[in-house]
């Protein structure tokens, strides 16, 4: 039985599985670039339309959940050269929305990236391109080709007198440049080190110009937040928390895919719509915003709603809107393992207590796993995440040491367990069909 | 060194960006000189940074800080598994240890008769799919069951 009634999706609604329905007259034909039309005939204020975007209480998409409108209207209106930038290096484990948002609807994308850009003041923008999705970016590519032949883009937009232009820059393979100032680092053409902060993006960004930089899914949503108006949108969600949000719901459920619900759905609601717990198992444990989330044992999460306010209550974060759900077949130490793994393989080296905190953290858990842990370890791991987070240029040290301490709240046991006897307390061939990778018939995605 | 179409494909990610900043095209110019090669010896990172007037070190930090650059030569096909734990809790790391028993190799190696080299991938963006895996940097493949993998390598000729 449904939890609530319906769920009607926005942005995700237009959308056509496969290779059709993204192209830009399907996307005029369900209502695309009206948006863009009507604030140029109408000659809406920059202003008018950063208030808009303020009344909508759009949160960034991308995991920090900074207010959209609020971030740009820090861009200072006199500066001559300034860009847009659309983050789409979307690497964070259990993170894959704007894939989909590329691969099904680019031009809400392009269309969102146009409107930033005249509210802003900017001529230019670019859309970065995680490099493992390429065949995205090609895509994208194409839809960029279409709008300017449409005339979204380039100079004088449909005779309005605005000038704007968009590229796609590719990454190739650097988790740390979904950092915003390690990804402009990238669109400069060097390695992805983030920059020290201030000054902010907003007053020193791309090529050194004040830059506004915005998440695949923000950009995608301000289409509609500008044709239904900013309170209307507002409304779809919870007070401060507008609008309807995907999320990526991956791990060991029966349809892992995306599933756009409004802000507050309950947890709940989300698993059944993913089609509840694979081969009925139990549910163990949720990340519920990306790897850099602290985990959230079943009976928490179970009573959480999906937004910004209720997750960080519970004790951790909405982030991206990646859920990964875990099974009572997991074995908690060897997923703080792969995750530890993960960023000390992607520290970019910059910081001494990343750089060096990472590999520690990693190697502890590594042997905590390995049968050869030691009892002071548990207590190591926390006092070294001290001395990593909060002391870095960027904020991969703290997701790194998050997931640790989330680990330790709630399953610190299993990691005694293992330190004791040497041995896992999921015994092994209960963790192998956890996976089902031998048996398992897909379900397919979802939306 | 870089065959004209090479040069042209790069010319047209160099208009991309403002006048001189053909710095930016740097990665797109790295991974268009990979494709026609194979892998990036140093010759052909040093031909890019010249190509694009910027110093070959700085060229050589990007073919180096970015993990899809080949900076060794690599089998015909390149297989990167995700074996990040969203995939792995759908089977990731299994399917990485199918390709490795198949085909007798693992993370890091190339078969003998240089058709395939197996890596270890991190988070590619596409968990709700897993398994995953990269042929050759830039076809993605879902959803990679034995019959899928089993598929796949019969593809690769």
């Amino acid at each position: 039985m449904a939890l609530i009634e319906a769920i009607n999706p926005l942005l995700t609604a237009g959308w056509t599985k496969g290779d059709a329905g993204w192209g830009i007259k399907d996307y005029e034909a369900r209502g695309g670039y009206q948006a863009l039309k009507r604030i140029l005939a109408e000659k809406l204020t920059q202003d008018q339309v950063i208030a808009e975007v303020k009344t909508s209480v759009l949160r960034g998409r991308g995991g920090a959940g900074f207010p959209t409108g609020l971030k740009w209207s820090f861009m200072p209106k006199a500066a001559p050269e300034k860009y847009v930038v659309c983050n789409t290096d979307e690497g964070e484990p259990g993170t894959f929305k704007d894939r989909d948002i590329l691969r099904y609807d680019p031009h809400s994308v392009i269309e969102g990236m146009i409107i930033a850009g005249y509210a802003v003041g900017a001529a230019r923008g670019y859309n970065y391109i995680h490099g493992e999705i390429f065949e995205i970016y090609e895509r994208f590519e194409q839809a960029l080709a279409e709008a300017r032949t449409a005339g979204y883009l380039g100079m004088n937009i449909l005779g309005s007198g605005l000038d704007f232009d968009l590229f796609a820059h590719q990454g190739w393979g650097a988790y740390i440049c979904g950092e915003e100032s390690a990804l402009l680092e990238s669109i400069e053409g060097k390695k992805g080190q983030p920059r020290f902060k201030p000054p902010f993006p907003a007053q020193v960004g791309l090529f050194g110009k004040p830059t506004t930089i915005n998440n695949t899914e923000t950009f995608a949503a301000i289409p509609f937040v500008m044709r239904m108006g900013g309170s209307a949108y507002l409304d779809l969600g919870k007070p401060n928390n507008g609008g309807t949000k995907l999320f990526s719901v991956s791990g060991q459920v029966n349809k892992p895919g995306n599933y756009e619900v409004p802000m507050g759905t309950p947890f709940a609601r989300l698993l059944e719509m993913a089609g509840g717990m694979r081969g009925g198992r139990k549910l163990k444990a949720v990340i519920p915003g990306g790897s850099s989330a602290p985990v959230l044992p079943a009976d928490v999460i179970m009573e959480c709603t999906l937004d910004y306010d209720s997750i960080a209550k519970a004790g951790s974060m909405l982030g991206s809107g990646a859920v990964i759900v875990m099974d009572e077949t997991v074995c908690m130490v060897k997923a703080l393992e792969r995750l530890s793994y993960f960023y000390y393989e992607e520290s970019c080296g910059q910081c001494t207590p990343c750089r060096e905190g990472t590999g520690w953290l990693h190697k502890i858990v590594h042997r905590i796993e390995h049968g050869q842990g030691r009892p002071e370890d548990l207590d190591l791991l926390l006092d070294l995440g001290g001395n990593i987070a909060g002391r870095t240029i960027c904020a991969l040290g703290d997701a790194a040491v998050l997931p640790v301490q989330g680990m330790l709240k709630h399953f610190r046991s299993e990691f005694e367990y293992h330190i004791e006897h040497q041995r896992c307390l999921v015994p092994p061939d209960v963790q192998k069909a956890g996976s089902a990778f031998h048996t398992r018939m897909m379900a397919g995605a979802a939306c | 060194m870089l065959s004209q179409e090479s040069l042209k494909r790069i010319d047209r990610e160099v208009a991309k960006y403002p006048a001189g900043k053909q710095q930016s095209a740097v990665m797109a110019a790295l991974r268009i000189a990979q494709e026609e090669r194979g892998w990036l010896a140093g010759e052909t990172i040093e031909f890019v940074a010249h190509y694009l007037g910027m110093p070959a070190i700085a060229a050589y930090e990007v073919a180096s800080f970015y993990n899809m650059y080949d900076l060794q030569p690599v089998g015909k096909y390149k297989l990167t598994v995700c074996t990040n734990l969203p995939c792995a809790l759908s089977g990731g790391v299994h399917a990485a240890d199918y390709l490795k028993q198949k085909l007798g190799i693992d993370f890091n190696d190339t078969t003998p008769d240089g058709k395939f080299t197996l890596k270890e991938g991190e988070c590619m963006g596409a968990c709700g799919d897993a398994p995953v895996m990269l042929v050759n940097n830039i076809r993605m493949k879902s959803f990679m069951t034995p019959e899928e993998i089993e598929k796949l390598l019969a593809e690769c000729k």
